[in-house]
């Protein structure tokens, strides 16, 4: 993977695609994270924009009212996630299915009416300007630097990501993920397993949302709206749950098809219909898993 | 080679090949407008109207001996994705100018764009923070929100209303002409004695006008917003029986806005540009050749009534073509010092007179009191 | 006292069109244990398509029947094309599906239709009714009777004839339901049919009133989502009382409250109810099999 960040790039006539690429990676950690707490603890969440603006707004408030570097704001919007996550976390996540989805789709939605209402600190729904990132004394802009940065970030996330998986508290996520009360029968702490899981995809989400805010230099409520939301639960199910490659092709897949898709002008919410449900019908498993079983069994 | 890593290959492909358009040699003019989503009430009137005037400007020969193309590019009301398509805009498509920027939000979140790469920008959004702080490149053709509580204000005085209630939209609109409305209320000798607001998409506001029915010492009714929301206010507050003045904002100019309050919205004020009662103006005025014309123009070729944000639209673009003529070339920063030096130029919204510390050009004056009557505008003298 | 009721009589009516969206989402889940998400587009293409058609000078209740039927059909091919050919498949590959259908039927409502706002004419006019201090308007007793009606007829429809109780077998053991001899397929498809028609009258008896555009689908399925969780999903009953709720939380919420945070009290207080009663109001007891 990380050869194709490094590759992909030379392709890169100008500033523009380097910005489209750097927001697919954001949203590529957003969705590993999503990825961990649905396609592998199979808990479904469809709040977590939530989070992106939780880590977002940190960025942006950190620095603008409080006075806190963008770095410091950074972390403690991470840490800020994580904190959110476990206080509610405990409660929602003895839900189940569609019960624990609209919980958390009440989850999001509350957090994007707190942005958009409390205008003295989020400057309302026009949003407020994000100061830039000063790293050792200069600022970062452009979008080519922004890239490396996300990009190295993503790589990171990734590496921790699979990490988490090969671990045994990733086998205890996959075991609930089969049969909660099985992996009960056999002693793992459910609900602890499960509440860990959702925290550090609420991190994911926070860190992506920052990168968000700080790439873009301004920041609006709709960054943590439902449909945001959705549109990482597509990303995830698109590139396949239970794939840490799929997200990454989820998110370029949604971030990607609509720059595509602008010569279809007054058409392109068709055609993008069209393409996730003939994503989905065919591909049902997402496009990695489905792929690469199509080739293994060429292989075979 | 895996799986994914072929299909991430294929999906970039397809974008550099999608996004790298047929070289032309036209002037490109840019514009990120919300054609749809929540401001597509604005955004749709706004494409339609560049695209018509731009084909008219070729038909008549183009500027400065070239022909015009126009790029638009839907934001849906979305910040981020405003932002990435003014980079394409800026970077891919390398435009001359843009006209757009629907909603405040997209418009602050892509200045910085065009600041640094020193394009001029004529947004079409209406918050004050676009153009105070005056920003080099950053002019706008709305008249601010600022400016339309003001225009209310001096009604109410010349009414002798002074305590007001507000319900507003908590949509960026509606929001940030609350904010002004409260802010500019003392020195107007106004005051806000109760509050309300809706979610723009919400679909009965009889609860909270009930609350402002209840509360005594209520003189008079303001609601700032946008889209359908003040049109179902409107309908609950004559369904409520409320007998008070009631006053909409230019967030509502559009014959729609009647068709959907129906006989309820009669005996409503609003602050609007003239564009709205085009054939009802004197004829001595001097923005009637230009208004009735374009209210021709527009109905005839999409069958809509018009509306101003169609009418900023095309003043955005008039304003940038005259300055374009003015500076014999297309060299941006030629283009912004004519843009700036906009005099007596009457566009739709009222006769614009730029300066270095002024990026709108309209004074108070450009804005008309009307009042809805019997299913039509009428000037409020 | 009359705020009291004003505030209930806002809060019946809208609650009376998200117990329908409910009941659309309620039936489906039923027979296929499909979520479609693509609910509040029927209530759209309901209330859309008798505009149009009235503009194109179709009279009105023709029109309004002939968009009932359009959107059975948007129905029953969002079934046929999109849910049959990926029986099988997982239940958030299901809810992608139906959230692709809506990007797709809302932007092809841009297309067809346009993207400004439409009302209706009132079935029945005249002024608002004074009741005890408030005042309803006499198209809301229609939504509200409206709604009555397609409960009963439904109740009617499920417990009086046989494709009813095939339904309810399907709901409640799809394979015990094949095996006796009822084709499934045909079912669910039905019950698709029947989702798009009660969203399709929604959307015509709720239009006079909140008016419609291409885009009022993707909150009211938001809404009908949560009222008919709150219901507990399965419960047709529970989904009205879900819906009407919702509708009575939000009204209170905005009179009494905070109109700012109405929608925030609603759902914080559906989030209060879940995590009490964790299968929602009426829900039933499932039984996870190991």
């Amino acid at each position: 993977m990380a050869a194709i960040v490094v590759v992909l790039q030379l392709l890169f006539p100008s500033a523009y695609y380097y910005r489209v690429a750097a927001l697919v990676f954001v949203f590529a950690l957003a969705s590993i994270g999503l990825n961990l707490l649905m396609g592998f603890a199979g808990q479904v969440s469809l709040g977590h924009a939530g989070f992106m603006g939780i880590g977002a707004y940190a960025v942006a408030i950190g620095p603008t009212h409080l006075g806190v570097p963008s770095w410091l704001s950074f972390m403690i919007g991470a840490a800020l996630s994580a904190l959110v996550a476990f206080a509610v976390g405990r409660p929602i996540l003895r839900l189940k299915g569609h019960y624990l989805a609209v919980a958390t789709l009440g989850f999001g939605l509350l957090l994007a009416i707190v942005f958009t209402n409390e205008a003295r600190f989020t400057g309302g729904p026009d949003g407020m300007a994000v100061p830039r990132l000063v790293l050792f004394g200069s600022s970062v802009r452009g979008a080519q630097s922004w890239y490396w940065i996300i990009a190295a970030s993503f790589l990171v996330g990734a590496v921790l990501a699979l990490n988490l998986i090969e671990s045994p508290t990733g086998r205890a996520l996959r075991a609930i993920h089969d049969s909660e009360v099985a992996a009960r029968v056999l002693g793992i702490d459910v609900a602890k397993a499960k509440l860990a899981v959702f925290v550090v995809s609420a991190i994911y989400a926070s860190v992506a949302g920052s990168y968000l805010a700080l790439l873009n230099g301004h920041i609006t409520p709709d960054v943590s709206g439902f449909l945001r939301s959705i549109e990482l639960v597509a990303m995830v199910v698109l590139g396949g749950m239970g794939s840490i490659a799929g997200s990454l092709v989820g998110a370029a897949l949604l971030v990607v098809l609509p720059q595509t898709l602008t010569f279809l002008h007054d058409y392109e919410h068709i055609a993008l219909g069209l393409i996730v449900m003939a994503v989905m019908i065919f591909l049902r498993a997402g496009i990695v898993p489905t792929l690469a079983s199509a080739l293994d069994l060429r292989r075979a | 080679m895996p799986a994914y890593a072929k299909t991430v290959a294929a999906a970039i492909a397809l974008w550099i090949a999608g996004a790298t358009g047929q070289a032309s040699a036209q002037v490109k003019v840019g514009a990120v407008l919300s054609i749809t989503g929540p401001a597509s009430f604005l955004g749709d009137p706004e494409k339609k109207t560049l695209e018509i005037y731009v084909d008219d400007i070729n038909a008549k020969g183009g500027v400065n001996g070239q022909k015009l193309q126009l790029v638009a590019y839907d934001d849906g009301a979305d910040a981020n994705a405003a932002r990435t398509f003014a980079n394409r805009l800026v970077e891919e498509d390398k435009v001359v100018a843009m006209v757009g920027g629907t909603t405040t939000g997209a418009t602050l979140a892509i200045i910085p764009l065009f600041e640094e790469a020193q394009i001029p920008f004529i947004s079409l959004a209406g918050a004050i923070q676009i153009i105070e702080p005056v920003r080099k490149w950053v002019f706008k053709t709305p008249h601010t929100d600022k400016m339309a509580c003001e225009k209310i204000f001096a009604d109410l005085k010349q009414r002798n209303l002074t305590t007001v209630a507000l319900i507003s939209g908590t949509d960026a609109f509606g929001k940030s002409m609350r904010d002004q409305c409260v802010a500019v209320a003392p020195k107007a000798g106004i005051t806000v004695a109760h509050e309300e607001s809706y979610g723009p998409r919400d679909s009965d506001m009889t609860p909270q006008l009930t609350n402002i029915k209840g509360k005594t010492g209520v003189q008079a009714v303001i609601n700032p917003g946008f889209g359908q929301g003040p049109a179902i206010v409107t309908r609950n507050y004559r369904q409520l029986g409320i007998t008070l003045p009631f006053y909409q904002s230019h967030g509502v100019a559009s014959k729609q806005f009647i068709d959907l309050a129906g006989p309820a919205a009669d005996g409503v004020r609003l602050p609007a540009a003239a564009l709205l009662v085009a054939e009802k103006l004197p004829d001595s005025d001097p923005q009637k050749p230009v208004v009735v014309a374009y209210t021709r123009t527009y109905h005839q070729k999409t069958g809509q009534p018009v509306s101003t944000f169609g009418g900023h639209a095309y003043d955005g673009l008039m304003i940038f073509v005259d300055a374009a003529k003015r500076a014999g070339s297309f060299d941006k920063a030629k283009v912004r010092d004519e843009i700036e030096k906009t005099r007596n130029f009457i566009g739709t919204g009222g006769v614009v007179n730029m300066s270095p510390t002024d990026h709108l050009g309209l004074d108070l004056s450009a804005f008309r009191m009307l009042e809805i009557e019997g299913g039509d505008w009428t000037l409020v003298q | 006292m009359p705020e009291f009721l004003q505030f209930a009589f806002s809060g019946l009516t809208v609650g009376a069109v998200y117990a329908l969206v409910a009941l659309g989402f309620t039936l489906i889940y039923n027979a296929s244990d499909v979520i479609n998400f693509a609910q509040g587009e029927f209530v759209m293409l309901g209330g859309m398509t008798t505009v149009f058609l009235g503009l194109a000078g179709v009279p009105l209740p023709l029109a309004a029947c002939l968009a009932i039927i359009a959107t059975v059909a948007v129905g029953l091919a969002l079934h046929h094309f999109a849910i049959e050919p990926a029986r099988g498949a997982g239940a958030v590959v299901l809810i992608i599906i139906t959230i692709g259908a809506s990007i797709f039927l809302r932007g092809a409502a841009q297309v067809v239709f346009d993207k400004r706002f439409h009302s209706l004419p009132p079935w029945i006019g005249g002024d608002a009714i004074r009741v005890g201090g408030a005042t309803i308007l006499p198209q809301s007793l229609v939504v509200l009777g409206g709604a009555v009606v397609i409960v009963v007829l439904l109740w009617a429809f499920i417990e009086r004839t046989l494709i009813g109780k095939a339904m309810v077998a399907t709901a409640a053991n799809e394979l015990a339901a094949r095996l006796v001899g009822i084709d499934t397929r045909r079912i669910v498809g039905l019950s698709f049919a029947i989702s798009a028609a009660i969203g399709a009258v929604a959307g015509i008896l709720i239009t006079p009133i909140t008016l419609t555009s291409y885009d009022v689908g993707t909150l009211l399925a938001l809404k009908g989502f949560a009222a008919a969780m709150l219901g507990g999903i399965g419960s047709a009953v529970g989904a009205v009382v879900g819906g009407l709720l919702l509708g009575l939380l939000e009204a209170f919420a905005a009179g009494y409250v905070s109109s700012q945070y109405k929608d925030a009290v609603a759902f914080l207080v559906i989030l209060i109810v879940l995590l009490a009663i964790p299968r929602g109001l009426f829900g039933r007891a499932s039984v996870e099999r190991v």
